[in-house]
């Protein structure tokens, strides 16, 4: 393909970042205020309510950590991934994009085992304070991680057959925001008891 | 203008192993009855940790400058809205203030409560 019929998203870049990387890093921002917002209301509330302490001890610290380190792993993947599409090995970095979302499969199905007996034991989000805030934190980012896996998957199609390749990198630096964000939910909601 | 952001792939298991001893260390610490170690292990390792996955995951020290800036600007967003809520919900008073409870503010909702 010549450099005149890629994608205005590959070619162009005004600022000095291709424009396919710089509104990646534009919805990270955005995804900054979103997130940061929510944990900013989540820690005044908690330091206000030291009883939360208690709902906080029924969250279960090992899926928390065993989530973590599934997360930590996947975005392993996804930074390989990008190493091979630099290398312009498409086939490889589809393997690993897809590994990434198993990766993120996991992390939903652990997610969803977790909420399942938080559930039976009543514990739902309409069962206090510290219960809103864990079912919203966690679910947005559970949606979050969904999203990804699907752009994922349609990413590594692409990269299969060495196509737009550049949107490796892309997805990838959105995976390992979303790592971040768990990163300080995990210690907020598991450890902080 | 290139458009292309030279990236210097290291050794990213390395990086990934780093992160999971990070991870037992705040799961560790997390089992302390010491309050500070509970926080530090909690919050400083998670610090270090997106510290490590923005530097050498994200490539951030690499990006054009004002891509850091970007994010740093959010996060401020982030921090004025703390100090500016964070009264609010801690603090019952201040200098020209007060916290009253909704059924007193609202005598009349505090009624109907009453009557459900």
């Amino acid at each position: 393909m010549s450099a005149s019929a890629k994608p205005i998203a590959n070619a162009r870049s005004g600022t000095g970042i291709p424009s396919a990387r710089l509104i990646t890093w534009w919805v990270i921002a955005s995804e900054i205020v979103i997130f940061g917002g929510l944990l900013a209301s989540y820690i005044m509330h908690r330091v206000a309510h030291p009883e939360w302490a208690e709902s906080a001890s029924h969250t279960l610290t090992w899926a928390g950590a065993l989530n973590t380190f599934i997360l930590l792993t996947s975005s392993l993947c996804a930074v390989l991934a990008h190493q091979a599409a630099d290398s312009h090995d498409g086939p490889k970095a589809a393997k690993l994009l897809r590994l990434t979302a198993l990766g993120g499969l996991i992390f939903l199905c652990v997610k969803g085992y977790e909420w399942t007996l938080d559930i039976r034991e009543g514990f739902v989000l309409s069962s206090g304070g510290f219960w809103s805030f864990y079912y919203t934190l966690a679910g947005l980012h559970g949606l979050h991680v969904l999203a990804g896996m699907i752009i994922m998957l349609i990413v590594a199609a692409d990269a299969a057959k060495n196509e737009e390749l550049q949107r490796v990198e892309c997805i990838g630096l959105y995976w390992h925001f979303v790592d971040i964000v768990w990163i300080f939910l995990f210690p907020l909601l598991y450890i902080a008891k | 203008m290139t458009t292309e952001t030279h990236v210097d792939h290291t050794n990213y298991v390395k990086i990934w192993a780093i992160l999971v001893a990070l991870l037992i260390v705040s799961v560790l610490g997390s089992m302390s009855h010491v309050r500070e170690i509970v926080l530090i292990a909690a919050f400083g390792v998670a610090l270090v940790k997106a510290y490590l996955v923005a530097k050498n995951f994200m490539h951030i020290n690499v990006e054009k400058r004002w891509v850091p800036y970007l994010l740093i600007v959010c996060l401020l967003f982030i921090a004025i809205l703390f100090a500016g809520v964070a009264p609010d919900v801690l603090k019952h008073n201040g200098l020209h203030w007060s916290k009253n409870p909704a059924d007193v503010l609202v005598p009349s909702a505090a009624g109907a409560t009453k009557n459900e």
